[in-house]
């Protein structure tokens, strides 16, 4: 024990001693290993990339060049912890953790270091709350948005009427999963549909009985909230009953190129949320080509280029390089601290000409945010899988979420985690 | 020659059944209580290299939690005998009975909160060891598995355990002791630290305690031949299930402060599975089955080798983090199979034979 200790000791001494570099630190939490990596892998390298082109092309942000810590969680939250302890004495700026379980952990810890987390359609969907979740942010849209996006994408199809349709709920037996639940349950009371509910438990590799309850009961929808080796499982499964794809729909987290080709054929016309673009049929990724891959500074292998994930990572990184060049354009300097970043982020605007000098036409919704709403405006379209193109196409325009329902949701929820905690309002 | 109980004469019973009964053991002892009490604490309030935090929540803490549900496991499968793969679940249990009291009754000192907790899964592990009056070995280990399944299940099912919250999560709010803050978000690395350690070492001493008394000598004939052990009079109901609750109240505690002092959030099944119980069960394969010492070793191997190992690869050798996180598998995998055949007894039986060297060093014979 004594050895061990005297040795991590001298690890550690050795790592405090290195001298800080005045860099923009974004931390990444990532994971390329175990049961979520097809899907933790693309969105780091996203990440990553996307950094490491605004070095490249721009010379960093507003004169700094950012650095990019990455530490493996396994999407493990003891993991987080250890990341998050060991990269926020290093100047981090933003945290994305890309897992609903370390944000909730995160959230506590990170507003009294005074460091803001940005969980990108994912995380606390109450935090989009900003009166009370001063330091957390989730736009540009949340997980219940997604529901009542998919909802409305099936009151479209059945012509503005769902009373008496049945839908499943598919979802991953955690604090993720278990998100859209009350959410989709208001939902049903109000438009009529039956909802019943199908946890998968992590990793969820196992989901036998679940298609067999869905293949008996035959719901008329499936909604699916899955991830990493989940999705792939669920989708065979569904495809494996011959469930009609065209019914079956996932959330954002759940559509990816990685989670539909091993199911071949079979997973065409599955559906998918999603509050980006797809594809890469943008300009960012010439520059990305130039700056990045043919210089061979890829942060993984450079395979999942413009793959839907992927775009993502790159999508996260582009916000919070636009947050902090607002925070720099607020408060004058460049070398911005994690409190500047916050007043960056809240008063970050995305305007559809922001998106299309950046390289990235039209490639999400344009929103912007306040004190009061950290969530954005919930836009969400629809995609669909096809397995002859293998290509996600977009099928719908990105179209509003149900707010009248959701905004109560976050309202009540808020405020019991305001009166739990003591927390006084952040706006006034 | 540097160990040795040469000269070290007793003149009472009281001091030749101490615990520590050779002077020099006893003076290490002291001085590990004192590097712990004093020296380390100092240095987390004067933040040496400003890492105070990291040592604390990445380090100190999961592995002074992780040695107190060691030891919890060990009085069951090392002194008593009874495979138990139920640990997950009772810790899970501790963690979701400290939840309820601190919301219930937000004044409470954390500190009744956890032993309340462990009082709590005390009684269910004793419910879950009844099955250990009918069945053994192998099968045991199964039944405690369905312990395991339930108790995960239940409080995914049930919501009232949660609070009823949209996500099923569960967050520790900030509680003190004596007015220092030891949850939450903005209690500080020294109060935290001294928290876990101070119930360490009071569960450390009970166990040891417990283990050279007349329950511990119970529970060890019952492990030996546990018919021979009822025909000299020892009762297997009282004895296996007093092994169960003691166990459980253990492994109750550290879920507890696992819960609330280190995570400050988690929901059942990430954070309280089947792997926690197999972890645990390693930890006490490897520090050394029958050993305090042991259970507290194991549990610094299993908590300190991955973090020491992603430090080098990742801080020193800047390797890519998925590639050391795969070499960390293969590395402690391996140590642990190095570890058993050279060593099938454990950690603790290494560090009796070192001592047993010791004492003839230089002239072995």
């Amino acid at each position: 024990m004594k050895l061990t200790k005297l040795a991590t000791f001298a690890v550690t001494a050795v790592m405090a001693a290195s001298p800080v570099l005045a860099d923009l630190v974004f931390p990444a939490l990532s994971y390329r290993t175990g049961p979520y990596a097809a899907n933790g892998i693309p969105f780091a390298d996203g990440y990553a990339d996307y950094f490491t082109l605004v070095n490249e092309r721009d010379g960093g942000i507003g004169g700094l060049p950012a650095q990019v810590l990455e530490c493996e969680t396994g999407y493990n939250t003891e993991k987080g912890v250890e990341c998050y302890e060991s990269t926020k004495g290093e100047g981090a700026l933003v945290y994305q953790p890309l897992s609903t379980g370390i944000t909730y952990q995160l959230i506590p810890k990170a507003t009294a270091d005074g460091i803001p987390i940005h969980s990108m359609g994912y995380g606390r969907t109450s935090a989009a709350n900003g009166d009370v979740f001063g330091n957390v942010f989730n736009y540009p849209a949340n997980y219940w948005n997604g529901a009542s996006i998919a909802i409305n994408h099936l009151l479209e199809i059945n012509g503005g009427d769902l009373s008496g349709k049945s839908i499943s709920l598919v979802y991953h037996n955690s604090a993720y999963g278990k998100e859209p639940i009350r959410t989709l349950e208001v939902l049903s009371e109000k438009h009529g549909y039956d909802l019943t509910l199908q946890p998968v438990d992590h990793p969820g590799q196992e989901q036998k009985s679940q298609w067999l309850q869905i293949r008996r009961e035959r719901p008329d929808y499936v909604i699916m909230w899955g991830w990493g080796v989940m999705n792939t499982v669920a989708i065979q499964e569904a495809v494996n009953i011959r469930f009609p794809m065209e019914n079956f729909i996932g959330i954002w987290w759940s559509g990816s190129e990685n989670d539909v080709i091993p199911a071949g054929v079979g997973a065409n016309g599955y559906k998918s949320l999603t509050f980006h673009g797809v594809g890469d049929g943008y300009p960012v990724y010439d520059d990305i080509q130039k700056y990045v891959v043919d210089t061979g500074k890829t942060a993984g292998a450079g395979d999942q280029i413009g793959t839907v994930i992927y775009n993502r990572g790159m999508y996260a990184a582009m916000l919070a390089v636009e947050a902090v060049k607002t925070a720099q354009a607020i408060h004058g300097v460049a070398d911005i601290t994690p409190a500047m970043m916050r007043d960056g982020m809240e008063a970050l605007e995305m305007s559809e000409e922001k998106m299309a000098s950046l390289g990235l036409p039209n490639f999400g919704p344009a929103f912007s945010v306040s004190c009061e709403n950290h969530g954005g405006p919930g836009l969400g379209a629809v995609a669909q899988w096809d397995a002859e193109a293998g290509s996600w196409n977009m099928i719908s325009e990105y179209g509003p979420s149900d707010m009248d329902v959701i905004q109560a949701l976050i309202d009540d929820d808020s405020a019991a985690y305001a009166a739990e905690n003591n927390i006084e309002s952040q706006c006034n | 020659m540097f160990y040795r109980e040469s000269g070290d004469f007793k003149t009472t019973y009281a001091k030749d059944t101490q615990t520590f009964p050779i002077k020099l053991d006893r003076m290490g002892y002291y001085t590990i209580l004192a590097i712990a009490f004093v020296v380390i604490p100092t240095m987390l309030v004067m933040n040496v290299g400003g890492g105070a935090n990291y040592w604390t929540n990445a380090i100190l803490l999961p592995f002074l939690i992780w040695a107190i549900a060691s030891i919890g496991l060990n009085i069951l499968v090392g002194y008593c005998g009874q495979l138990s793969l139920g640990s997950g679940g009772f810790m899970a249990v501790g963690a979701y009975a400290s939840y309820k009291l601190m919301t219930s009754f937000p004044d409470l000192s954390i500190f009744i909160i956890v032993l309340l907790s462990g009082a709590i899964t005390a009684g269910v592990g004793i419910l879950f060891g009844l099955p250990s009056l009918r069945i053994k070995g192998f099968y045991l280990a199964v039944a405690t598995l369905a312990a395991q399944f339930f108790l995960v299940w239940m409080f995914n099912k049930v919501q009232w355990f949660y609070n009823y919250s949209a996500s099923g999560q569960i967050s520790a709010p900030t509680r003190s002791v004596f007015g220092f803050e030891v949850t939450g978000a903005t209690a500080s690395a020294e109060a935290k630290y001294l928290f876990c350690l101070v119930l360490l070492v009071g569960v450390a001493w009970v166990a040891r305690n417990l283990t050279r008394g007349r329950i511990g000598r119970s529970w060890m004939a019952i492990r030996d031949m546990d018919i021979a052990a009822e025909i000299i009079g020892v009762a297997p109901l009282k004895t296996k299930l007093s092994a169960f609750g003691i166990s459980s109240f253990f492994i109750g505690i550290a879920g507890a402060l696992f819960f609330a002092v280190y995570l400050g959030a988690a929901e059942v099944g990430e954070a309280f599975g089947i792997q926690k119980s197999f972890l645990l069960l390693f930890m006490v394969i490897i520090g050394g089955l029958g050993s305090i010492f042991g259970s507290i070793i194991g549990a610094a191997f299993m908590v300190l080798m991955p973090v020491l190992l992603k430090n080098i690869m990742v801080g020193q050798l800047n390797w890519a983090t998925d590639i050391a996180a795969h070499f960390e598998f293969v590395f402690v995998g391996a140590l642990i199979i190095i570890f058993l055949i050279l060593e099938p007894h454990g950690l603790a039986q290494l560090w009796r034979l070192l001592k047993e060297k010791l004492r003839l060093w230089p002239f072995p014979h």
